[in-house]
């Protein structure tokens, strides 16, 4: 049966972005409709056991399904404004807000809300985004396909195991395949630097004696039915392979943890402005996308390292998705911000018109600095703050805290390197 | 200086995990009292001198579950354990079989290789 569903506010996907969304919506009056496509909220902190998580938001060490539990519960605490909707994907967003959704309890689904809270999460690069030569046996499998089947389906995809890419999950699977009886034979890493939290490659590699090659990929994979093998095979600095250090390492599992993207079709199909950079949509301060009334937090806006920095994001997300579906309009984007030197994006993109106080900008670095100065000035040539950092590198996120009633003209955040270190 | 290298005695490396520098510390001890170098924040110490002495770390995994809606729990050490009782502590949980419902929170094992083990996740009976 098809029917039209009206709603303050529709939040897609119940990951802890959407979580957080939904809870703050709610707090600002809204009534909200919760769409996962999965069977359980959460998204994928479930899988995620480790711990780790919440430091900064709870100021204590969470695992993820703990984590997710937190803003699980706080959402069933507020039951008579959220209504949940498990099972449920969402097929299409048009520009005119209307969601098309289909579940097994629902059947299809038109969803007209007041405004709409994108939360859709990120997937994984796979191998058909790297060109592995060979050829195409079981036993290929991303970090976070691994990690689902140690973790909630009780199953160890192999017993001698090659992982491609030094990101956290792969840093984090290394460990636990270990845990699990496998021998992780060593972690490939393409660039010079990993992008995974040092203390991950301290207690997960060098806890185990794991080793990490830097400058190093798999061009090839061996075997027939079950992977046998991989060519590991050094690279210059252009990333190309250097003929002669190829060697071949017997192995029956290759697991890639080769970086995430945001996952935006939806928001491709509503039209929305996205940012070649992060993948995600151009948000304003209130993460406002280019479409009003439609919003992004998460990481279907930009790939977080901390889960504790989603739950902030979408927290202002949710309470600006409330406020729009209330009122009907938000002040429109009236600045620019940009990045230069070492600084590789930054988002928000844009400050609205009238913004409010305080605002967060975030960012990554390209490139590793240390030392690093970081530079926030208007375009114009008015320097509003600067600040010393003892390092920065492209795995961790910065944050700097600007004060937007100073603001005379379009900002760029600069990271430079100081010194000679 | 003592030439008679004990448990914890000898000159160790480690990469501080306080914050993103990754100061390379140097960690020389000599019984309980440790030198630390290398460190560019007090806190580097710290972590040097524990890390040199008794490294700890929180143990996180699954347990099997009996009856409940899903096969596993997530479980963790509600604090941490030694780290060279970590083995010990996976072969127990590997052994353990919980049976549904499970409360997150709940202990499962009083002691742990020196913590209790808890659920991570509720698990809810079929």
């Amino acid at each position: 049966m098809t029917g039209i569903r009206a709603t303050d506010v529709a939040v897609i996907g119940a990951g802890p972005a959407g979580l957080a969304a939904a809870v703050a919506a709610v707090d600002k009056g809204a009534n909200v409709l919760l769409l996962e496509r999965d069977a359980r909220p959460g998204g994928i902190l479930q899988q995620c056991v480790h711990n780790g998580f919440g430091l900064h938001y709870f100021g204590e060490e969470l695992t993820g399904p703990e984590y997710a539990a937190r803003f699980a519960g706080e959402a069933a605490r507020r039951a008579d404004r959220v209504s949940f909707l498990p099972d449920t994907m969402a097929l299409s967003l048009d520009s005119d807000r209307t969601i098309t959704a289909v579940s097994p309890r629902e059947g299809p689904l038109t969803i007209k809300p007041g405004a709409v809270v994108l939360a859709m999460g990120c997937r994984e690069r796979a191998r058909g985004a790297l060109g592995i030569a060979g050829t195409r046996p079981a036993g290929v499998y991303t970090a976070g396909a691994a990690q689902r089947l140690v973790n909630l389906d009780g199953y160890l995809p192999g017993r001698r195991v090659v992982i491609l890419g030094s990101g956290d999950i792969g840093l984090i699977m290394a460990r636990r395949l270990t845990w699990e009886g496998a021998k992780v034979l060593m972690v490939c890493e393409l660039m010079p630097y990993s992008s995974g939290l040092n203390r991950n490659i301290v207690q997960c590699l060098r806890d185990y004696d794991i080793p990490l090659y830097f400058n190093t990929t798999v061009s090839r994979v061996h075997g027939s039915e079950r992977v046998e093998a991989v060519t590991v095979v050094k690279v210059d600095g252009k990333r190309q392979a250097i003929p002669g250090t190829e060697r071949v390492v017997e192995c029956d599992t290759l697991l890639l943890s080769v970086g995430l993207m945001p996952e935006n079709e939806l928001t491709r199909m509503a039209g929305i402005q996205l940012d070649p950079v992060t993948g995600g949509a151009v948000v304003d301060e209130r993460r406002q996308t280019s479409l009003p009334g439609v919003f992004a937090c998460g990481n279907v806006l930009q790939v977080h390292d901390l889960v504790d920095h989603v739950s902030r994001e979408a927290e202002i997300a949710g309470r600006y998705a409330a406020g729009y579906a209330k009122a009907g309009t938000l002040p429109m984007p009236k600045l620019s911000v940009s990045a230069e030197g070492f600084t590789r994006y930054v988002v928000p993109q844009r400050i609205s018109a009238e913004p409010e106080g305080m605002v967060d900008l975030y960012f990554r670095v390209g490139d590793a600095v240390k030392p690093a100065r970081l530079t926030v000035r208007t375009a114009d040539g008015k320097t509003i703050l600067t600040r010393r950092k003892k390092a920065m590198t492209p795995g961790e996120m910065e944050h700097v805290k600007v004060d937007v009633s100073k603001l005379t003209g379009d900002v760029v955040v600069v990271t430079e390197a100081v010194g000679n270190v | 200086m003592s030439d008679s290298i004990t448990m914890g005695g000898g000159k160790r490396e480690f990469i501080c995990i306080v914050c993103p520098v990754g100061c390379p510390l140097k960690a020389e001890g000599d019984g309980d009292a440790v030198k630390v170098t290398g460190n560019a924040c007090p806190r580097g110490a710290v972590y040097g001198r524990q890390e040199y002495l008794r490294p700890m770390r929180v143990v996180t995994s699954n347990a099997a579950v009996q009856g409940g809606d899903r096969p596993l729990v997530s479980v963790k050490t509600s604090g941490e354990i030694e780290k060279a009782r970590i083995p010990d502590a996976l072969a127990r949980i590997r052994g353990l079989i919980v049976s549904a419902p499970v409360e997150i929170g709940q202990i499962l094992i009083d002691d742990l290789a020196g913590a209790p083990l808890v659920a991570t996740a509720a698990v809810g009976k079929v």
